[in-house]
């Protein structure tokens, strides 16, 4: 069972996002990065079904600058066996369709039986990638997997639906399946997963290899939110906040 | 025409954020169609009779009459092709996530998902809601979907419509897929959607052995308790207690969040509650933006304060 996992670097969630002068972007240079946070359920999910199954390798996946190194190795870890990074010169890369033409053209053939996403990035949010690469690779597909069950030649997944509903399918492989947040519990990498990560594989694959020209879709700037909502801030200390909630709540929404 | 609608079942009748994407087509403006795909099209072309749109299509091939991605995506993929809109226009729900990229790469028309706004150009959210974009495309053609909300199912401009039921060609080779019925896990005998006051738990909780400070608040405004995905997933909660895009959709008096950041899974779930009061940390957290009043604050601090306080007034 050979499993590709896609994963991304993304900024944390508690760093400060500076806007480029040009307003295109953050300034990514000021910024600390991390990895993907949904992406981690999607690595520990193919573990699980590589332990499973008994044998099989997994590979990690990264599109960026040199910096997502770091994250493959976090995957490489935790116990995937190998990974390949797509090399990106310029700024981060925002069209999904040209994101997921790259990959596809270095996955096609490696011939995996399984690829695995995080249900979408904490950058960009487009949700795309996996079902795209589904697509260009002629594989069944499936997003926002709550549960997986390999069989022969096919995956079950429970697909999380809206308002607590769920649904099992099962797809023939090859597939590609996004995974849903909580469906398993991400392992720590070990210490000797840490040391041996250093002497696991990590093909380079450089732009020119891989890059297609087209853009179909570019963010042109990105801003602060400006809200109309008029919001009170209420400020001081957490007892004249408890009294000024009191007011809210009794004078304003009359809930007491 | 300019704008298809792909319209979706929500059991046996219109999506509620069908209906919404039909009103943010008609606010683009242009000639509109929509379309309607499986055992319930008619009854949701049905449903559109009095809208102003130029027709609903309608399509109920054995392969397709419930949803399936293959299919749909197939479908979808040759009405667009015959039809030549210039734009198709969807709701953002999950079944758009599971089967609209298929099309995109089919046709390799450019998808811009979960769309805030479009008014002054097609806005999406990034970095978890911290920051809006503005997206552009100079493709031909355009799949845009909706957030939940964006539009409003009221604001459907009415008018009359017919339906014209289409054949297509689809091969049983083409739906890959085995699905079950889908079915609804532990209900819970909370009802969240209906419930006037909510107090909800954040991942600013921090820890399980603080959960009951919330329970404790709830109890004594008298309102129900609901979370984050975060702690259900850590199973601090039961999971029926969930709000948000997979969770329960509340439309509280009054929505009072607790550490929760405000991302955008969340946020879908809460967008109809008339007063959000929220207390988190972070001075930046997305959920400031739509709160009536925010607290920033430590909310283990102000919590047990709040509920004593309470107490006192009760006692009064």
């Amino acid at each position: 069972m050979k499993i590709a996992v896609l994963v991304k670097q993304v900024p944390g969630s508690e760093t400060a996002l500076p806007i480029l002068g040009n307003h295109n972007w953050i300034d990514e240079e000021q910024v600390s990065f991390v990895m993907n946070p949904p992406d981690n359920f999607a690595i520990e999910e193919a573990l699980l079904i590589k332990e499973r199954t008994g044998d099989g390798e997994v590979v990690i996946v990264s599109m960026g600058p040199a910096r997502v190194q770091k994250v493959i190795r976090e995957g490489l870890a935790k116990g995937a066996d190998r990974g390949i990074h797509l090399e990106e010169d310029g700024q981060i890369q925002t069209d999904p369709l040209s994101i997921a033409k790259s990959i596809s053209s270095i996955l096609m053939d490696e011939n995996f039986d399984l690829v695995l996403t995080g249900l979408q990035s904490d950058d960009t949010g487009m949700g795309q990638t996996g079902v795209l690469i589904g697509e260009m690779l002629g594989m069944s597909t499936g997003t926002l997997a709550m549960e997986t069950d390999v069989q022969d030649s096919a995956i079950r997944v429970k697909r999380e639906l809206e308002s607590g509903w769920f649904q099992w399918v099962k797809l023939p492989l090859p597939a590609s399946i996004s995974i849903q947040s909580g469906l398993n519990t991400p392992r720590y990498p070990s210490l000797r997963g840490i040391m041996g990560a250093k002497k696991k594989e990590i093909k380079v694959v450089s732009p020119s290899d891989h890059q297609t020209d087209a853009i179909s879709q570019s963010i042109d700037k990105v801003f602060v939110p400006q809200t109309s909502k008029q919001t009170e801030m209420i400020e001081g200390n957490a007892d004249s906040a408890v009294t000024r909630i009191i007011e809210i709540l009794k004078s304003e929404l009359k809930v007491l | 025409m300019d704008i298809l609608v792909v319209l979706e079942d929500n059991r046996g009748s219109l999506h509620r954020m069908s209906k919404e994407a039909i009103a943010g087509a008609q606010k683009m403006g242009g000639s509109i169609s929509a379309l309607a795909i499986g055992v319930n099209a008619d009854a949701m072309a049905g449903e559109l009779s009095g809208v102003d749109l130029t027709e609903v299509i309608t399509i109920n091939h054995d392969l397709v009459s419930s949803y399936n991605a293959d299919g749909y995506s197939d479908v979808v993929s040759q009405v667009i092709k015959s039809e030549s809109p210039q734009t198709i226009v969807i709701g953002h729900s999950y079944q758009t996530r599971d089967f609209m990229p298929r099309v995109s790469a089919k046709l390799d028309i450019p998808f811009i998902p979960d769309i805030i706004s479009m008014d002054d150009g097609i806005v999406k959210q990034v970095l978890n809601a911290k920051l809006n974009a503005l997206v552009t495309t100079s493709a031909d053609q355009v799949i845009l979907s909706f957030q939940s909300a964006t539009f409003s199912e009221e604001a459907m401009v009415t008018g009359s419509c017919l339906a014209r039921s289409i054949e297509v060609n689809l091969d049983s080779s083409i739906v890959r897929s085995e699905a079950e019925d889908p079915f609804q896990e532990d209900a819970g005998d909370v009802d969240l959607e209906s419930a006037e006051l909510i107090v909800s738990i954040g991942r600013g909780i921090e820890k399980e052995e603080n959960i009951s400070m919330a329970f404790d608040l709830a109890k004594v405004l008298g309102a129900e308790v609901s979370a984050s995905r975060p702690v259900v997933d850590s199973g601090w909660v039961e999971s029926f207690r969930q709000v948000g895009s997979s969770g329960q959709t509340v439309a509280p008096k009054l929505y009072f969040s607790l550490g929760i950041s405000g991302a955008i899974q969340h946020v879908v779930g809460i967008k109809g509650s008339k007063n959000i009061l929220a207390i988190n940390k972070d001075p930046d957290a997305p959920i400031f933006e739509i709160a009536d009043y925010a607290v920033v604050g430590d909310l283990l601090d102000i919590i047990p304060k709040l509920i004593e306080a309470l107490q006192t007034e009760k006692d009064l």
